[in-house]
């Protein structure tokens, strides 16, 4: 494969970092040329398809292939095909690739069939027939707490964990006001446009080679050895242009790259899986529901003394991801606030739902949904401004987590808070508004007919949120990402790393930082695409970790690179033609130049997984968002009006991609709020369409101002944290809240469908 | 099987023939027969408005017209909007303003980006107005913000182009970086 | 793509005669306009059927005619192209349904014609329809008949259309002078949905008095309907009072009628829980939209 080139113009020099130059592949990706997976014309290849369970729990009686239909040239294959363990190897170890004798959960894979036409392998999928006997399901978190059936353990707990610090009798004894709630959130699907789609091949040499959309390639990698017993060297997985990921292509890839290489192991022949919309809503990953069960202590003055915070989370029929995004949610549950006192309490529990996994936010967004609404509550019942009870609260330098995490650098809780006040000007703006909702509310009685005959009101809400960059606790010290850099034959600098573009843009990213540190353009680095035959394992591609770790680790070598190359022409380099001319020469005289840079946990940061207390994350970014809305009192439905948002991310290596996502994790967050649920029936998702799982359209999607406020962290490249998952935490209880302001109603579930917000209405005799 | 039929139709302003099944999606066409895999997928039922092209001038979704439908007309699709390498107005300001992301729906989008400002005649859509015409095009990356300033942009460059050479106006002007060390922020814009 | 679209035989008729002749052979076509609605059944695999009549080449069913009575619409006229048509600025109900289908890609194909064929509880526009008492002429090798929109639609998905005639034209008579229409879709989001309810209500106005109303209903039946329970409680009642006539507290909008208009409802609707919305949210929506038709009327500039 060719590495991706660095078409990069640069808008201004001579600087990469900070400016936003055009992203590396945006000509193949406005002129068609941009290859995905299902554009790849491979000859011989074979379409491959999933026969699923259609019931959530039961066991498996007898599969049938139907002697009427003409199997010729169909391959077949079921778990007793599979040449190494019958497992997709994440943490647990739980999953198996095919189900053997028992299924979990609706959809979950039996038995693979492939032939060279798709219209062929489609009926060949229908004329399977599988018995099960069914036996009783459990389907909600309520089910599995109260062990309606047993499905995982004595319990049906995968994971529990508390976190206490302080004490919480003397923080609720010290309380003025306890205030208690209930908040709960439902599945969310990523919705990636492009949807799951792998390929596999063997190689002569008797491995594997392995194509996707994905953004962890040493993740499949890695599951792929176990499956098929091969070392690490029979196998290949690389990634191919992806749309989209947010998470959604973090874990499920292992599954459908397994299920394409076992169909590909047992024909021989290339073998395509691309998912279609119905089977990819069905059968992969989405956010974990979480209830969330809050009690504060409050003084009278807004300071809070104590919190009580007890999380459930569902994390489907096998436990995947479910330990980490349960500690991720736990140790963001606090929020960005000063608490004496509290207490975590979180349980992952086992339904028979397919398993939930990574997601934008990684479970962070369900606890702050919850913390955050809690706040407006307590501000409510003080009679306090929303925005003065946080920044009264909000974190501080020196300020302690609930971990016990110091907070030594980096923290704009306070001036994201300020800055989206300003902008809004909240407290004039909320004025406004209630003057305006008053005015409309006259007017409407004495039968005046404004804004074509609807009743129309309007709300501003406010939320503060914060996102810990990179993996969790001891994770990236456990991870030990590699990356690399060498000289092409041309002279120029080539980046070797595995993380992957999936639309964020890392690939322009990793180029702006390497240019920097060489002091040459940006579009002079190469890129080498995620290839695990060519580059080391620098990590998956999550949890924010890209630009501040991964990216870290690319300045690093860079600048070594850049000190190598000085050393050899014992003179300082200028620019790319010098570069070049200096690097051939290097080339010529030592032979290939490569440097090598592994995470070093940076010093001062301590953790320790037993206790769960420490420094849960290097360092955390915060967020502020402003949502104005306008709510219809007869239909009930909300249209977002306007976002206003400060985002703390350290240092935008590139402006306009770090806003582009915090615009689109906003949308995802305003999706999650008002829009986006999953309906069951008997257990299998019912609205499996985009016709009916509804996200945003354009018409829906509010104008979206952002500001980027850079408070530098001194591990990160150029000062920067994370941004990729943050955005999403902060819409939805802004959203709650600004409805609330509209009509006097606090919800306590999203999303706020116009029926859901009838019955609150209806409940509070509105 | 049944019959296959013989399919005419102007494609990116050349004239193809093709022999496929009449129900065949015109998605399919372009894609298998043609080698034109620009138009993606992202549901089959017309609701993301990925595989979109042109046909006769207005925006349709691929998969939603079968091949005898086709017949005789006169198709676009995101290969045909570059004149050779030269990108068009709107292709620009996507790249310029960071209307692409993952990419996926970006040829669809410009696509009917390019409807609209057909139809626009060189006038400037308002917001509001950008985001009603895209309103069948999801896209799950950007928030559309990018996206609607990239196509007020280009159409600001055809208005402006017919006066002098013009580019889409760079940096994001909904965007501020702030830095802030201390207290006070100093603002800046990129 | 679910289906074997391989394996799917599609006529082409030489024009509307010819196209009746095939129609009405063995085994009976179905017949394709834009083929919206029914591309989304074969990507699911739920469109079993595997012969189709293609009506894109049939010219005498396209086009826009108006005349003194009203206006004639071609059955294959897409929404695009009633939303443009300058002729149709009198039904602006209509020219707001067409806007609200679907997003442009669909609007540039789906017809009016294959909105009432589909027969879809939920169609977009044929509560306009009914609102307005459109006529749809219909034929067959037999000869042309026309049939009141009211009586095509006789159960879930079933049209009083037999299997071998097309639908030409549909014909919808120009509101009376004064009339109040509004129309409004309650959807899933605000552009490329599918409605919960979806609501289209004509007034007819005499004086102060309101002489004729059509109220009628999307995806609140296993058909699209007229509610003529509420709107014989609504007819002879007086309007609302204009701007500031009412006082403040109690408005003029007849109350009563309009109350019992909504409690009409119960008899003109059957909506059920479904994959969208709830029965109850439904029920209450709809009679809140009567309400707000009764507000645009009170303060409609054309009395």
């Amino acid at each position: 494969m060719s590495p991706r080139r660095a078409k990069v113009a640069v808008i201004h020099a001579p600087s990469s970092v900070g400016v936003s130059v055009h992203r590396v592949e945006g000509v193949d990706k406005v002129t068609g040329a941009a290859r995905y997976l299902d554009d790849l014309v491979v000859p011989g290849v074979l379409h491959g398809r999933t026969v699923r369970s259609v019931v959530p729990r039961g066991r498996i009686r007898r599969v049938t292939l139907d002697p009427a239909f003409d199997w010729k040239g169909v391959v077949v294959a079921d778990h007793r095909d599979i040449p190494g363990e019958n497992v997709v190897a994440l943490i647990a170890n739980d999953q198996p690739l095919l189900a053997v004798d028992e299924v979990r959960h609706a959809e979950e894979p039996i038995l693979l069939v492939a032939h060279e036409n798709p219209e062929r392998a489609e009926a060949a999928r229908l004329a399977v027939k599988v018995e099960i006997e069914p036996l009783e399901a459990v389907l909600t978190v309520e089910d599995a707490l109260a062990r309606r059936a047993l499905v995982h353990g004595d319990d049906n707990v995968f994971k529990e964990i508390v976190i206490a610090r302080g004490d919480l009798e003397r923080g609720f004894s010290d309380a003025d006001l306890v205030i208690e709630g209930e908040y709960r959130s439902g599945h969310q699907e990523q919705l990636y446009i492009e949807n799951n789609a792998m390929l596999a091949e063997r190689t002569r040499d008797g491995g594997l080679f392995v194509r996707g959309s994905l953004q962890c390639p040493y993740y499949v990698h890695r599951a792929l050895e176990r499956m098929f017993a091969l070392p690490a060297g029979k196998v290949r997985v690389l990634q191919t242009v992806t749309g989209g990921g947010f998470g959604g292509k973090e874990e499920y890839p292992s599954m459908i790259g397994g299920h394409a290489a076992l169909l590909a192991w047992k024909s021989g022949r290339p073998v395509k899986i691309v998912y279609d919309r119905l089977e990819d809503i069905a059968a992969t990953t989405k956010r974990h529901p979480a209830v969330s069960r809050l009690r504060a202590g409050v003084m009278r003055d807004g300071t809070l003394t104590a919190l009580d915070f007890d999380l459930v989370m569902d994390g489907g029929a096998y436990e995947t991801l479910t330990a980490v995004v349960l500690s991720r949610g736990a140790i963001h549950a606090a929020g960005p606030y000063r608490w004496p006192n509290v207490r975590i309490r979180a349980r992952g529990v086992a339904t028979n739902t397919p398993p939930n996994g990574a997601f934008r936010g990684f479970g962070a967004p369900q606890t702050q949904f919850a913390l955050e609404c809690h706040m407006d509550r307590i501000a409510a019942a003080l009679g306090m401004d929303a925005v003065e009870l946080r920044h009264r609260n909000a974190v501080r330098i020196g300020d302690v987590t609930p971990t016990g995490q110091v907070l030594k650098e980096s923290v704009g809780a306070r001036q994201v808070l300020e800055r989206v006040a300003a902008r809004s000007k909240w407290s004039a703006a909320r004025r406004e508004i209630e003057r305006a909702n008053a005015a409309a509310e006259v007017a409407e009685r004495s039968a005046r007919t404004v804004n074509g005959g609807r009743r129309l009101r309007r709300g501003l809400g406010v939320s503060l949120v914060y996102h810990g960059a990179g993996f969790t606790g001891s994770g990236e010290v456990r991870l030990a990402s590699l990356a690399a850099m060498d000289l092409d034959r041309d002279g120029h600098p080539r980046v070797r790393v595995a993380n992957t573009e999936i639309g964020q843009g890392t690939t322009t990213m990793f180029a702006q930082l390497a240019a920097e540190a060489l002091r040459v353009p940006a579009e002079f680095v190469r890129i080498e695409d995620p290839d695990t035959g060519s580059v080391p394992d620098s990590g998956p591609t999550v949890a924010s970790r890209t630009c501040m770790v991964v990216g870290g680790l690319v300045a690093e070598c860079a600048t070594a690179m850049r000190e190598r190359l000085e050393l050899f022409a014992e003179r300082p380099i200028k620019g790319a033609n010098d570069f070049a001319h200096v690097a051939r020469r290097y080339l010529a005289a030592r032979g290939a130049l490569r440097i090598e840079r592994r995470y070093r946990r940076p010093p001062g940061i301590e953790w320790d997984d037993a206790s769960y207390r420490g420094d849960a994350y290097g360092v955390f970014s915060y967020a502020s968002c402003a949502i104005e809305v306008e709510v219809d009192l007869d239909t009930c439905e909300t249209r977002v009006v306007h976002v206003q948002t400060a985002q703390d991310i350290g240092k935008a290596i590139h402006p306009v991609l770090a806003a582009g996502q915090i615009e689109g994790g906003t949308l995802q967050g305003l999706g999650w709020a008002l829009l986006e649920e999953l309906r069951w029936k008997e257990g299998r998702v019912w609205n499996h369409q985009l016709t009916n799982y509804i996200i945003p359209t354009s018409a829906d999607a509010p104008p979206i101002e952002v500001e980027i406020v850079e408070i530098p962290y001194s591990h990160g490249p150029h000062g920067a944290k994370g941004v990729g998952e943050l955005p999403m935490d902060a819409p939805a209880p802004a959203v709650v809240a600004a409805i609330a302001h509209a009509t006097g109603v606090a919800v306590s579930e999203i999303p706020v469908t116009p029926e859901r917000l009838r019955r609150a209405l209806r409940e509070a005799g509105r | 099987m049944s019959r296959p039929i013989r399919v005419t139709m102007t494609v990116n302003g050349r004239r193809r023939h093709v022999t496929v099944p009449a129900m065949k999606r015109l998605r399919d066409v372009l894609r298998e027969d043609l080698k034109l895999s620009g138009s993606k997928e992202g549901c089959g039922e017309g609701e993301c408005g990925a595989c979109s092209v042109l046909i006769d001038g207005k925006s349709v979704n691929s998969c939603l017209v079968p091949a005898a439908q086709a017949s005789g007309a006169r198709i676009v699709t995101i290969e045909g909007l570059a004149r050779g390498r030269r990108l068009s107005a709107l292709q620009r300001a996507f790249i310029e303003l960071g209307g692409a992301q993952c990419g996926i729906c970006t040829p669809g989008m410009l696509i009917t980006a390019t409807e609209l400002l057909q139809r626009a005649k060189g006038r400037v859509p308002g917001d509001q107005e950008v985001r009603e015409a895209l309103a069948g095009n999801l896209c799950r990356c950007t928030g559309y913000q990018k996206i609607v300033d990239a196509v007020r942009a280009a159409a600001r460059t055809r208005v402006s182009a017919k006066r002098a050479k013009a580019r889409p106006r760079a940096a994001a002007a909904r965007t501020r970086v702030s830095a802030k060390r201390s207290a006070r922020p100093k603002t800046r814009r990129p | 793509m679910r289906a074997a679209l391989s394996a799917i035989e599609v006529l082409r008729p030489r024009g509307l005669s010819h196209a009746l002749e095939l129609i009405a052979s063995e085994p009976q076509p179905v017949p394709l306009a834009g083929g919206t609605d029914l591309f989304v059944a074969l990507n699911a695999g739920a469109e079993p059927r595997t012969r189709f009549l293609d009506l894109s080449p049939l010219a005498a069913l396209r086009g826009i005619r108006s005349s003194r009575e009203g206006v004639t619409i071609g059955s294959l006229t897409t929404f695009r192209e009633i939303r443009e048509h300058a002729g149709l600025r009198h039904l602006p109900a209509l020219v707001a349904a067409a806007a609200e289908v679907g997003g442009w890609q669909i609007q540039n194909r789906a017809t009016l014609g294959g909105n009432i064929a589909n027969a879809s509880p939920a169609g977009d526009a044929l509560p306009v329809l009914l609102a307005h008492e459109a006529r749809v002429k219909i034929a067959s090798v037999r000869g042309e008949r026309e049939i009141a929109i009211d009586r095509l639609f006789t159960g879930y998905r079933q049209l009083a259309i037999e299997r071998d005639e097309l639908i030409v034209s549909i014909h919808v008579p120009w509101p009376t002078r004064g009339a109040v229409a509004l129309f409004r879709k309650v959807g899933t989001r605000r552009a490329q949905s599918i409605s919960k309810v979806v609501f289209c209500g004509v007034l007819h106005v005499a004086g102060r008095g309101m002489e004729r109303v059509r109220l009628a209903y999307g995806s609140m039946a296993p058909v699209p309907v007229r509610a003529r329970a509420a709107e014989n409680a609504l007819e002879g009642s007086a309007l609302p009072a204009p701007q500031g006539a009412g006082s403040p507290g109690s408005p003029d909008v007849s109350e009563s009628s309009a109350a019992a208009a909504r409690r009409a409802l119960s008899k003109d609707l059957a909506p059920i829980d479904d994959i969208r919305s709830d029965r109850d949210y439904r029920m209450d929506i709809a009679g809140r939209l009567i309400e707000q038709l009764l507000r645009v009327a009170a303060f409609s500039p054309r009395r």
